[in-house]
């Protein structure tokens, strides 16, 4: 009897202990959308058998932990949401080389490979735009907007959203892309009279589109692919992209400085850039532009080619002096002109 | 007090030599570790000491025996007493102390003596072991404290003030110190405290821009003034709602229940979304209203106004549910006796029941200011530029410039406006006696309200519930369209991909929710008889017993409410994702941070409903032989039942709706449901969101109810009805 339960003990502990052994496992946080997310969770495990746990965060709310972590990280792999957060991780030592092969990566992946050391690869691109809602602008009887310097024209007063550079990446990218496209003086120029029409700066970089969606202003300015989504969904949001040319955001891939599982995040990694793993995107409705030659293109997502897209210069407008000295600008000048 | 003792020093022991001292990585409740038990990552204490050389470790068991031995050779009680005292709290801060400066990559103090020791190694957190021992200790100093005079000798009084102490020195103050630091610390990280002043008393916080009409206020004034009105407006509001429940034969009682509990079961943007589609821009009723009155479309919603409305929405039921059981409370006697004296039934109310109902009016408003200042959904979706403290905060941290110096001093701005608002109530309310239940009979007739408060009450309550009403109605009709508000056709979809089933060779569980609807669940009904526990018991000790420190103690317990989720979400990854303490990644963290988070609404509701319970009540059954436990149990709890109810159904009911302090501590392996629906919301997937939030109404509809069953009513006298008016022709 003693003796049954022992080797029942033993067998029972000797068959954890291989299942524990087998199971190679990841911790990962998503900053892109809930279903691209789960899906490409399921297709990586699929593929290697390695066992994933997966949190959806925004890249701000990521980013706060991975600092407050620093030294006994949770998580192993980062993918997805917008560069600047990674770049910062990156800067602060908070991730670590990742040493992928980003040959078949278009330019501006590659680029965000070498600001940050290797640190971070960018996985998509995502463009900068404006966005009307039709029925609105119809009902009063006023023009959709066509360039950035549109916006400042008086008849758009109270109808514009946009957020606020100092709590929104997106609205960053806005304020450092004018200033690339105008220069700064005259930039800032151009937001403090855009800055007469706008009706509220929202925290998040995602909300002036959804309430332009709505009908709850007229025109939002943000990225094209959350714009796209919302007017796939049904909502009469029409798109421009600006004729003086438009900067861009790079969704970022990074692996955290002291990952436990350092290796099968970085087989993540090697998944996540491949042209077969990024061509998944328009299942589940995810509109950018991928970061690999070879994956196919959603048909919706907006086209390089057609869009005037600027050189954006992530190294100089991603470090912490230049953004410092923007926002104090922009909180001086431009957020105080509105109503 | 020697069996007490005894019995904690068993039980310290057990925990010390059987039971894993480190946190074991495979989960304590898995008992895989009893086959590696000699392995260095699972053993006890004991083993640790004397088979891997952590001779550090030895402390706790040094102060165990020694307490059993001073219990056996000193013989004069009180002296053994002081020694044991002395020697369990040394043991206590030492073992603390140890895990401090041990941690996983070895020795941060101490270097040089502890080198070439197992300590190179570091140490992990503490696991079930270190937990029981420390448990045993502290329960061994606080009966000795008993012993020594304390506490009017009660070790079941000493033990439970012990208890509650530790416990909210380790999850409240422990971790919120680890933020606060940073109000005093330069950009570089040194410590430089005269930097505190100027961010403290910056205009960006104080501004008064908004008087001139123009510009606009800082946050912390906005905060307040929202506040203010928020705790007023909802009192006011609660308390019409509880009158017409206990005062007058309203005939659809059931169902305003009903309407005043479904607010605090939804997650707050879904109100705010709710709000948009009704009086936004282009939402039904400014559509409404344009088309048959010519008003014109505007967005007054974003701003103080919508705001205000949400959190007046969010926040009267919780009013509603302290001042129900006060309002009950009331004696009849008293109004009786008012009546006998001529009074006419205003008179009574104006003068007899509503100074009665004093405590519930008071802690009712300090709930709705505090529960207002930290408010993070309600301002985020409708705020427009009306600027509060808690999304200031929130942005800080999260935001695209990461300011922690700002953030922790706009807390501690936070913190300061709680503390007035406390120190206020207190004045208010005074020391006036407002017990009523004294087990004296009493008739039971409440006194009728005079027509002009009944009228007021229906006038108030009715509109409001209407519109409660029209809101949730709103929200229902939501999870069941294409695109609520542009395509309005029916669909099952967002519940489909929600709550999804497949039966296939079984059944399977194909919807993207049921992970962290199930998580939620088990979450939620694990923290909410721990918050009622420890709120009630704190309620206990504030209003029954008397000690030193009593404020500091009372205002302690209310700290983690008035401290915003976001803060209190990255403290605890700061403080708990090391050792001694480390319980990042687990679903046991996102249990505590409910459990002191929502406490205070626990103690609250206890406070107000047991400073009606006349002390005669206790000192009858202490005659009559029971101890203070007993009392306790068997006199106080049942008369409790209402703040028993309101503890459990609220913190049941947060621990699923709140969202800022949970979205930096789910992992991938413990989801929860309001972070899931957040995701949903940013990627403005709003049908499924909704259809979430609807599921998750219903089910906490479905769990208010059932408790609500179990728990019953509590029965003050032989019946409770309102005294009839006789009209007279």
């Amino acid at each position: 009897m003693t003796k049954r339960y022992v080797i029942g003990a033993a067998v029972f502990a000797a068959v954890f202990a291989v299942q524990q052994a087998a199971a190679e496992e990841l911790s990962m946080v998503c900053s892109n959308e809930q279903d691209w997310c789960d899906l490409m969770v399921g297709a990586f495990s699929d593929k290697t058998g390695i066992d994933v746990s997966m949190v959806r965060k925004s890249t701000g709310e990521t980013l706060a932990q991975v600092r407050a972590e620093a030294g006994n990280p949770k998580i192993d792999v980062w993918w997805g949401g917008t560069g600047d957060p990674h770049l910062i991780a990156a800067s602060e030592g908070l991730t670590q080389p990742i040493g992928v092969d980003t040959s078949e990566l278009l330019g501006w992946a590659q680029k965000m490979a070498d600001i940050s050391g290797g640190r971070t690869i960018g996985i998509h691109l995502g463009v900068l735009g404006i966005a009307y809602n039709d029925d609105v602008l119809k009902e009063k009887g006023i023009t959709p907007p066509s360039c950035w310097r549109d916006l400042a024209d008086p008849m758009y007063k109270g109808e514009i959203q946009v957020a606020n550079p100092n709590s929104s990446g997106t609205a960053y990218t806005e304020l450092a892309t004018l200033v690339q496209v105008f220069g700064e003086d005259e930039a800032f120029k151009l937001l403090t009279e855009i800055g007469k029409n706008v009706n509220q700066y929202t925290k998040s970089g995602s909300a002036p589109s959804k309430a332009a969606a709505r009908g709850e202003t007229g025109i939002s300015i943000g990225f094209e692919h959350d714009m796209v989504k919302l007017a796939k969904a049904g909502f009469p949001l029409k798109i421009v992209s600006p004729c003086e040319g438009t900067g861009y955001e790079v969704g970022g891939l990074s692996i955290i400085t002291g990952a436990k599982n350092f290796d099968a995040a970085k087989k993540f990694a090697e998944f996540a850039l491949s042209a077969e793993a990024q061509s998944l995107g328009p299942q589940v409705g995810v509109y950018n532009v991928p970061s690999n030659k070879n994956a196919t293109l959603p048909p919706e997502a907006p086209d390089p080619s057609t869009i005037k897209l600027i050189d954006y210069d992530f190294a100089t407008y991603g470090s912490t002096e230049t953004r410092e000295r923007l926002l104090k600008r922009w909180d001086e000048e431009v957020k105080g002109s509105g109503n | 007090m020697r069996r007490t003792i005894t019995l904690w020093i068993v039980i310290g022991l057990v925990g010390f030599c059987l039971l894993p001292w480190y946190m074991v990585d495979s989960g304590f409740w898995t008992f895989t570790w009893i086959f590696h038990f000699a392995a260095q990552e699972n053993s006890s204490g004991l083993l640790q000491v004397f088979l891997h050389g952590r001779f550090w470790l030895a402390g706790p068991l040094i102060a165990l025996l020694a307490c059993a031995a001073v219990l056996g050779l000193v013989n004069r009680p009180v002296r053994a007493a002081r020694m044991i005292a002395a020697i369990s709290a040394l043991g206590l801060l030492y073992t603390f102390v140890q895990g401090l400066i041990i941690v996983r990559g070895g020795p941060r103090l101490f270097e040089s003596l502890l080198a070439g020791t197992a300590a190179d190694a570091g140490q992990l957190g503490f696991g079930a072991g270190a937990m029981i021992t420390l448990l045993g200790l502290l329960f061994v100093l606080t009966t000795a404290i008993s012993a020594m005079g304390k506490g009017r000798g009660d070790a079941f009084v000493t033990g439970l003030i012990g208890l509650i102490i530790s416990l909210v020195g380790i999850f409240v103050f422990y971790p919120v110190a680890h933020i606060l630091i940073s109000a005093f610390q330069s950009n570089d990280g040194t410590f430089s405290p005269g930097l505190f002043f100027p961010r403290f008393f910056n205009s960006d916080i104080w501004g008064l821009g908004c008087l001139d009409l123009k510009g606009s206020c800082g946050p912390a004034i906005n905060s307040v003034v929202l506040a203010i009105l928020t705790g007023a407006g909802s009192t006011l509001m609660g308390l019409a709602f509880a009158l017409i429940f206990t005062r007058t034969d309203f005939k659809a009682k059931p169902l305003l229940r009903v309407l005043t509990i479904i607010p605090i079961i939804t997650p707050p943007f879904v109100i705010g979304l709710a709000l948009i589609l009704l009086f936004g821009r282009t939402g039904a009723a400014t559509a409404l209203f344009a088309d048959v009155f010519g008003i014109e479309k505007t967005r007054w919603l974003y701003g103080f106004k919508g705001v205000y409305l949400a959190q007046l929405l969010s926040f009267t039921p919780i009013a509603f549910l302290v001042l129900i059981g006060v309002v009950e409370g009331v004696s009849p006697s008293m109004e009786e006796a008012s009546q006998t004296l001529d009074a006419n039934r205003w008179q009574t109310f104006r003068y007899v029941s509503l100074p009665l109902m004093r405590p519930g009016l008071a802690n009712a408003f300090l709930l709705g200011f505090i529960e207002s200042l930290a408010d993070f959904g309600n301002p985020l979706v409708l705020g427009g530029n009306f600027n509060v403290l808690s999304t200031e905060i929130y942005f800080s941290i999260v935001g695209a410039v990461a300011n922690p110096a700002r953030a922790a001093t706009l807390a501690i701005v936070l913190l300061t406006l709680t503390l007035g608002a406390f120190l206020l109530q207190r004045r208010w309310v005074g020391s006036k006696s407002y017990a009523t239940v004294t087990g004296k009979a009493d008739s039971g007739r409440h006194a009728a309200l005079s027509s002009g408060v009944k009228a007021a009450c229906y006038m108030t309550a009715l509109p409001w519930a209407a519109f409660t009403a029209i809101v949730y109605s709103m929200i229902i009709f939501g999870s069941f369209v294409k695109l609520w508000g542009y395509n309005n056709s029916f669909t099952l979809d967002h519940y489909i991909r929600a709550f999804g089933v497949k039966f296939k060779n079984g059944i399977h569980l194909t919807g993207v929710a049921w992970d962290s609807y199930f998580t939620t669940l088990e979450i939620a009904s694990i923290a909410a008889p721990l918050t009622a526990f420890v709120g009630l018991s704190t309620a206990y000790l504030l209003v029954r017993q008397n000690f030193r420190g009593k404020n500091v103690f009372e205002f302690s317990t209310m700290l983690s409410f008035a401290i915003p989720g976001t803060v209190i979400g990255v403290s605890y990854i700061l403080a708990f994702n090391f050792p001694p303490i480390e319980l990042t990644g687990t679903g046991i963290i996102l249990i505590i941070v409910f459990v002191f988070r929502n406490m205070p609404v626990g103690v609250r509701g206890g406070i107000a409903a047991m400073s009606q319970l006349d002390k005669s009540l206790d000192e009858a059954s202490i005659t009559l032989g029971a101890n203070s436990f007993t009392t306790a149990r068997r006199v106080i709890a049942p008369l409790l039942g209402p703040a028993m109810m309101a503890a459990l159904t609220y913190s049941f009911v947060r621990a699923i709706t709140s969202v800022s302090a949970v979205i930096f501590l789910v992992s991938a392996k413990y989801n929860m449901a309001t972070a899931f629906i957040v995701g949903r919301v940013e990627n403005g997937d709003f049908g499924l969101a909704i259809a979430y939030s609807a599921v998750l109404i219903v089910t906490m509809l479905t769990v208010i109810i059932l408790l609500q069953l179990i728990i019953g009513k509590r029965r003050l006298r032989r019946s409770d009805r309102v005294e009839t008016v006789v009209v007279k022709t």
